[in-house]
């Protein structure tokens, strides 16, 4: 993967280290608690605490007191550590961004049909504002809602959504993609839920008719692809992407299937 | 102490008003005509009905059941309890106790002497809404002889899931400043058709809310209080599916705040409105005897639509909010309406707006608690970025005489706050709310200025809503989706079929002895 550094700076692609207010200076801000009462051992502690994190030289630049025996500290380090980018490869979801006239043209020449999506909040988590931005008429951004589509068929099934009530819906209404919507992560609950929708999928044998996409803040590409979806959409998506994406995927499944 | 008014149509106000009061008045017959199993489950509980089965099933709800499965409930559970506590000479626990080993059937009892079940009934009534009266009344001569801090309160939230590390935390945040400390519900909580019993050390994203949980934390709050000489206020979570029961057990154990909102459950639990409008008139009642201040839920209107498009929702709530507190006999000052600082950062002059919707709640509502809630659909994860937002919250709160501030967390969005997040919110609260105290005496609205036009516009706005719920009903509204854009079903959600019809018969003591001390017109 081909990185652009400034010209200008004098960098290493294969130690490139953060940036204070000079090149290679490897100025870290780091804030933290200790369980330790505030004092000159809570300070020392602190201190020492980032040294062996690796940082050449720390200082505590503020400590407050937050009772209890716990301490708050804000320290500066400097690290002479670097990162070699030079062979790092990250997925990333590359397509190409379509605008909504464009995407229902596309659709009627590419599948000549309208494109059922079913989307949902799964499980416990009863927050619909990633949903509703990608599916309600209004949108999201300026950008509007799969449901303002000509060739889409979008079924809102809302929150709290369990896995088995999606997937009945899916094969009643013959989806071709599915979107999940997941806000709550406390404990990583949100893998869990994508786990075993993705689980129930591939054993009800709907996995491979439908597009699956996820999105939420705590939602990365790479993530998603882990979990055995087709893409993960983070924040500030706007609808038009991901209309694009399900309409080129839908379309690159239909070529494979038919050679 | 004179504050920051806003020129609102009075007119339109009282109009306002006036919808709401009637809106709420026709969804009245179906309240007064119906109880629900956890009503029920709550007269138990006042009883002394509490613990748990061989099977860790709460034994209200083993009793309340076996009542349901008979099909006797439409009588009322008190009937039934005294009937067999008297003939079998239990306490009310022994007799739930024994319903649950399958060693009695409460309706093949012989009905025992009226005049005895009747004097059974007023006695164990009386002793206990006398024992919520006392509580109360500790509580109160308990803030009296402390420093009530100045208003807006800093609330702030704990939420391990263990209770005992939740008190370590709640103490450092009381000592740290804040005002109002709020144990977080385990996920999800509000659907459950049981309350959890006994502390708890297992939840996720919160605390299980169980009757033992709010005692240890009431007991540690206390302790700090005293050490401080400034009275820290606890807070749980009653709206969703057990709201009579989470009142009745946060009014025993001394809890300060309750949410409890008369429409949160249906729009964004799924949870029945029959259920919800019953449900939550009864706990209303024990929070109005009891003295605790109620929260409701409309900041959650702006995290699903827009806060600007959809402001004049939160006002239309609000005012059915109030009505349906109104109804159950509740003083205004324990009305904590809410509101939410949720505009989107990017918009011009995004403050302005923000000012005229919290100025339009307090002159619609002089004398209630506000709730103020933080921003949070636009934090980002830039935490830099939010604690300017939160900084700019803060201002807004004091400038306009807010009551309950819920301290903005810079990790918002990330998770659940770190011990320092909140360390660092109420070092901004201390901060703006020190700094510009006394800024809204100072300053008024340009006559016909932005301000006052967008407060009157949203005012308009939110009549227009409320005509329409009159002229429909309040049901059909909500399941046109008139609120928070979300549609739900007369007959559908959760927790119907805990819906009961009184039958002629019906007796809930609780219901005409809180009345009474309400000084309230009873129904039955």
């Amino acid at each position: 993967m081909k990185i652009n550094l400034n010209p200008k700076l004098q960098l290493d692609p294969q130690h490139v280290s953060s940036y204070g207010d000079a090149t290679n200076d490897g100025a870290v801000q780091l804030s933290f608690t200790l369980p330790v009462p505030f004092g000159g051992v809570a300070k020392e502690a602190a201190r020492r605490f980032v040294m062996n994190m690796g940082f050449q030289k720390a200082e505590v630049v503020s400590m407050e007191d937050l009772g209890e025996g716990f301490s708050f500290f804000v320290v500066f380090g400097h690290t002479s550590l670097g990162v070699d980018i030079s062979n790092i490869h990250v997925v990333e979801l590359d397509f190409q961004h379509m605008e909504r006239e464009e995407v229902d043209r596309f659709i009627q020449q590419g599948i000549g049909r309208k494109v059922v999506v079913v989307g949902a909040t799964i499980e416990s988590d009863a927050h619909t504002v990633g949903l509703d931005a990608i599916l309600n008429m209004k949108g999201y951004h300026g950008d509007y809602g799969l449901e303002r589509y000509q060739m889409f068929d979008v079924v809102n099934m809302g929150s709290q959504v369990s896995c088995e009530d999606l997937i009945a819906t899916v094969k009643e209404v013959h989806a071709d993609a599915i979107l999940v919507s997941q806000i709550v992560s406390q404990r990583n609950i949100h893998i869990q839920n994508l786990t075993r929708l993705m689980e129930m999928m591939e054993h009800e044998k709907v996995r491979d008719n439908v597009v699956a996409v996820v999105g939420g803040p705590r939602i990365g590409h790479e993530l998603a692809i882990e979990l055995g979806y087709d893409a993960g959409f983070g924040p500030g998506t706007v609808p038009s992407q991901v209309a694009s994406f399900l309409v080129l995927k839908l379309v690159e499944r239909k070529e494979r299937d038919r050679k | 102490m004179e504050r920051l008014s806003l020129n609102v149509d009075r007119a339109l106000v009282s109009q306002a008003k006036d919808l709401a009061r009637g809106i709420v008045e026709d969804v009245f017959g179906f309240i007064s005509d119906h109880t629900t199993d956890s009503i029920e489950r709550a007269v138990a509980r006042f009883f002394g009905v509490d613990g748990v089965d061989s099977e860790n099933v709460p034994l209200p709800n083993v009793l309340i059941h076996h009542l349901e499965q008979k099909g006797v409930l439409d009588l009322g559970s008190a009937f039934w309890i005294a009937n067999g506590c008297l003939a079998k000479n239990l306490s009310p626990n022994e007799l739930a106790l024994a319903v649950s080993r399958g060693e009695l059937d409460l309706t093949q009892i012989a009905a025992q002497p009226a005049d005895a079940v009747q004097g059974w009934v007023s006695r164990m009534c009386k002793r206990a809404v006398d024992y919520l009266e006392n509580v109360r009344d500790q509580r109160e001569e308990m803030i009296e002889n402390m420093t009530d801090p100045p208003r807006p309160y800093r609330y702030v939230i704990v939420a391990t899931g263990n209770i005992y590390e939740d008190v370590v935390q709640a103490q450092a945040a009381a000592k740290q400043g804040a005002d109002v400390i709020a144990v977080i519900r385990s996920t999800a909580q509000s659907l459950l058709d049981y309350v959890p019993f006994g502390a708890t050390t297992e939840g996720f994203g919160g605390t299980y809310a169980t009757q033992e949980n709010f005692r240890i934390m009431r007991k540690a709050l206390d302790e700090v209080s005293k050490g401080e000489e400034r009275y820290i206020r606890l807070v749980n979570y009653a709206s969703g599916l057990c709201m009579p029961e989470i009142a009745m057990m946060g009014a025993w154990e001394g809890l300060d705040f309750l949410l409890n909102d008369s429409m949160y459950g249906i729009l964004f639990r799924d949870i029945n409105m029959k259920r919800t409008f019953v449900d939550q008139h009864f706990s209303r009642l024990i929070c109005a005897l009891s003295h605790i201040t109620i929260n409701t839920g409309e900041d959650n209107y702006l995290t699903t639509s827009d806060a600007i498009e959809k402001a004049y929702a939160v006002t239309a709530s609000q005012l059915i909010n109030e009505a349906f507190a109104k109804k159950a006999g509740m003083q205004e000052s324990y009305m904590g309406l809410g509101h939410a600082f949720e505009i989107n950062p990017d918009i011009k002059n995004g403050l302005l707006y923000e000012i005229a919707h919290a100025m339009l709640a307090r002159e619609l509502f002089p004398k209630a608690s506000l709730k103020y809630m933080p921003p949070t659909k636009h934090m980002t994860g830039n935490i830099f970025k939010g604690y300017a937002m939160n900084t700019l919250f803060n201002l807004v709160s004091v400038l306009t005489g807010q009551d309950i501030q819920l301290l903005g967390m810079l990790t918002e969005a990330i998770h659940t706050p770190f011990l320092q997040d909140r360390f660092l919110a109420l070092q901004n609260a201390d901060y703006v709310f020190q700094n510009a105290r006394n800024l809204g005496n100072e300053l008024g609205f340009r006559g016909g200025g932005f301000v006052e036009k967008r407060a009157n516009e949203v005012l308009k706005q939110a009549l227009n809503l409320l005509e329409h719920v009159s002229d429909v009903g309040l049901m059909k509204s909500i399941s046109e989706g008139h609120f928070a854009d979300i549609q739900r079903g007369e007959n559908r959600g959760k927790g119907l079929a805990g819906v009961v019809k009184k039958s002629v018969d019906y007796y809930n003591p609780f219901l005409e002895e809180i009345q009474r001390r309400l000084g309230m017109e009873g129904t039955r």
